[in-house]
């Protein structure tokens, strides 16, 4: 059997299943079912709205003199005007210690305060120590306060002092690394809700075959790979219908309910088109990774009430996982974030949390590679114990639990 | 070897459990013949099928369809209809056999096209675009036995296709396996009726607790048992009682026994010369029932003729 044959098998498997889903009238309970909740969300809330209204303006310490203090604080000002939805970034005066640059860190090191960065040396040596992005918006801004107060200062309209010396570290309190964990937690837990809802449906897969022998007609014809490849891409093809219609009721409530949806969310390190393709491709891989081990799970059980059983423990599974790769959000180089990055089933949450975090883009290839992989093996044990245990082909095989006891 | 034999079979041995389901069977299906799996429930017929099919694999002993040692690399030129028939219920007559034929490489479009055409070649038109679970048993397994021929395979393998049917839509199936044996295809089905063998098949294999024992002709397993004479006469005892084989079973003054060695002429003179006073004389060519009871004993035999629960 080739590759191209064991697909095409596939497809003819997948086709069924997916037409069999798709055009039946449970479909629609189905689309429908999700948009009740969202339907109150809006109507109960414009949480998101409010929830912006709240949030605290990103914060930098000036450690200068009060006068050089009083100018940046006159220069931005000036620049409030720009300010239209996205605040300008706020200005503290701290007054200088002798050792500034412990100072510096000791403001940086500070949680309570969610200080984004430090500005020392005055107008005369600014420089700017902080974790954002060299062209982040906060590096400009500041850039152009000092701007403005040094030309207030020479009282020159052409004049210039030096500019701004940038020094970016991995952490602060308020740094975008620390915010950009809420953009990697939401990631997280989108993919987690989505893959909750649509991959349980994997575990029954199999019983309409098994309960109405289709499952002979299936294995006489097509290598028992095919079943299982098709029945998984099948269940995610019509997953993505689902999402498709959501994410587009969402995105019209959105528009018609919040000034604005993603922009109260900090950017994440990748960007968001990527960051978005990415939450596509993971969404994908996690339903790929974990519904093949339901679909092999599920393929095993002999009736729906064994099926039902499962589904409970199941989930409590998959919030496991979950939990896992949430313990690594925050800390992107941890053994934590790491392990589950490894660990096939926990490895797109972990995934998409770093493409909040950092920018690289090759971890992400060799992930995907990575689980990629995992599914192949996953179908492959799945449908092989499926033809040992359930079509009884070839040596022996039974679960510990089937075998007669020993007593 | 592949180009005589449509599927072969050489000592496949296969156990479930603590049963040794099929204990060493070994088969050859010329090409183009029809060919009966005969045996008892149980004997494992079905399970030396899904060998042969590629549905389970062998633990010990080879097989190979239509020239392929892994039969599933031969399945587009393969049609299989199981013991226990099964269907998609919600599924439309012809999109159920399109889908059967998809299955087994034929573009569903063309599909669809042969199984409307099937249906209505059979009377069946009104059928079309009813969904399978409208439909009594009989008419879903019609409906499969079409899905089973739509892709025109050259090996088609019926697993007691004839439990279920009523007695018309057997003889309609008959008619169906010489048509398609005619226009080429190699048949095998398994059947625990002797009768359908008998009327249908040039070659069977007799299978007996897991074991082949008789592969061959219907003729060649008539061959093996002496044709059986009917006498009654008229005289009691006489020198005629010599020429019957001493075997030979008596209730009053009828007998029954196997035609000697000799052949009629000599037992004729014997009974005419010794005054035996024939009443009634039948030679008779046993029948694949007399031969079966033979090759694989009463017990099995018996089995044959239990009450058998219909597959669904």
């Amino acid at each position: 059997m080739t590759v191209r044959e064991t697909l095409s098998s596939a497809f003819v498997i997948g086709r069924r299943d997916f037409n069999a889903t798709v055009f039946s009238k449970t479909f629609l309970m189905f689309l429908l079912g999700p948009l009740l909740p969202l339907l109150f969300g809006f109507v109960f809330g414009g949480i998101g709205a409010r929830a912006e209204k709240n949030e605290t303006p990103p914060t930098v310490a000036v450690i200068s003199s009060p006068a050089d203090f009083a100018l940046l604080d006159k220069a931005r000002t000036r620049f409030l005007p720009l300010e239209e939805g996205r605040p300008l970034v706020t200005l503290k005066s701290v007054a200088p210690e002798p050792d500034v640059p412990a100072q510096r860190d000791r403001l940086l090191g500070a949680e309570e305060e969610k200080l984004l960065g430090v500005l020392d040396g005055g107008l005369t040596a600014p420089h700017f120590t902080g974790a954002v992005n060299a062209d982040g918006r906060t590096v400009k801004q500041i850039g152009l306060f000092v701007d403005e107060a040094q030309r207030l200062a020479n009282g020159a309209p052409d004049s210039r002092g030096p500019p701004v010396k940038i020094s970016l570290t991995d952490q602060s309190g308020g740094s975008l690394a620390s915010a950009r964990e809420i953009t990697a937690r939401a990631g997280q837990f989108l993919i987690f809700f989505l893959t909750v809802f649509l991959a349980g449906m994997l575990l029954s897969q199999l019983i309409e075959e098994k309960s109405n022998k289709v499952i002979e007609v299936l294995a006489a014809a097509v290598p028992v790979d095919s079943i299982f490849i098709g029945k998984l891409f099948a269940m995610l093809a019509m997953s993505l219908v689902g999402i498709a219609v959501w994410l587009t009721a969402g995105a019209i409530g959105a528009a018609l309910f919040l000034d604005q949806g993603l922009g109260s969310l900090p950017p994440p390190a990748v960007g968001w088109p990527v960051f978005i393709a990415l939450g596509f491709i993971y969404f994908t891989t996690n339903y790929l990774l974990i519904g093949a081990v339901f679909l092999g799970i599920g393929s095993q059980a002999s009736t729906v009430r064994e099926v039902q059983t499962l589904s409970m423990p199941v989930t409590m599974a998959q919030v496991l996982l979950f939990g896992f790769a949430v313990l690594g959000v925050g800390q992107p180089s941890s053994a934590e974030a790491i392990g589950a990055a490894i660990f096939p089933l926990s490895s797109a949450y972990a995934m998409i949390a770093r493409a909040a975090e950092e920018p690289l883009i090759w971890t992400h290839i060799s992930a995907l590679a990575w689980q990629i992989l995992w599914v192949m093996l996953i179908l492959r044990i799945s449908a092989s114990l499926f033809r040992r245990s359930v079509l009884k082909s070839g040596p022996a095989f039974r679960w510990p639990w089937q075998r007669k006891a020993a007593l | 070897m592949s180009a005589n034999y449509a599927a072969t079979a050489t000592d496949m041995i296969k156990t479930f459990g603590d049963t040794m389901a099929v204990a060493g069977v070994s088969l050859a299906v010329p090409t183009g013949s029809i060919y009966g799996i005969l045996g008892p429930n149980g004997a494992g017929k079905t399970t030396t099928i899904r060998m042969l099919l590629g549905i389970i694999d062998p633990d010990k002993g080879s097989r190979a369809l239509l020239g392929r040692e892994r039969p599933l690399e031969a399945a587009h030129e393969v049609g299989y209809l199981p013991e226990e028939r099964g269907l998609y219920p919600a599924m439309a007559c012809e999109e159920a056999i399109a889908f059967m034929g998809a299955l087994r490489g034929l573009p569903i479009k063309e599909g669809r096209a042969r199984a409307i055409a099937l249906l209505h070649g059979r009377g069946l038109g009104d059928w079309i675009g009813k969904p399978i679970r409208t439909l009594s048993k009989g008419m879903a397994q019609t409906v499969q036995l079409l899905g089973t021929i739509v892709h025109e395979p050259k090996l088609i393998v019926l697993d007691e296709p004839f439990s279920g049917l009523d007695a018309i839509n057997q003889a309609k199936l008959e008619e169906l396996i010489r048509a398609e044996a005619a226009a080429g295809a190699t048949v095998i089905f398994s059947t625990h009726v002797i009768a359908h063998a008998e009327r249908l098949c040039e070659r069977v294999a007799i299978i007996a607790a897991g074991k082949v024992a008789f592969d061959g002709a219907v003729d060649e397993a008539r061959g093996r048992l002496r044709p059986i004479v009917h006498l009654r006469t008229r005289a009691e005892d006489g020198p005629w009682r010599a020429a019957l084989p001493s075997d030979a079973r008596r209730s009053g003054r009828e007998w029954k026994f196997e035609l000697p060695e000799g052949g009629p002429e000599p037992l004729l003179r014997a009974l005419l010369d010794g005054g035996a006073g024939i009443e009634t004389l039948s030679i008779e060519r046993p029948g694949l029932h007399d031969a079966f009871v033979a090759i694989a004993g009463e017990a099995a035999a018996r089995k044959m003729d239990e009450p058998v629960e219909v597959a669904a």
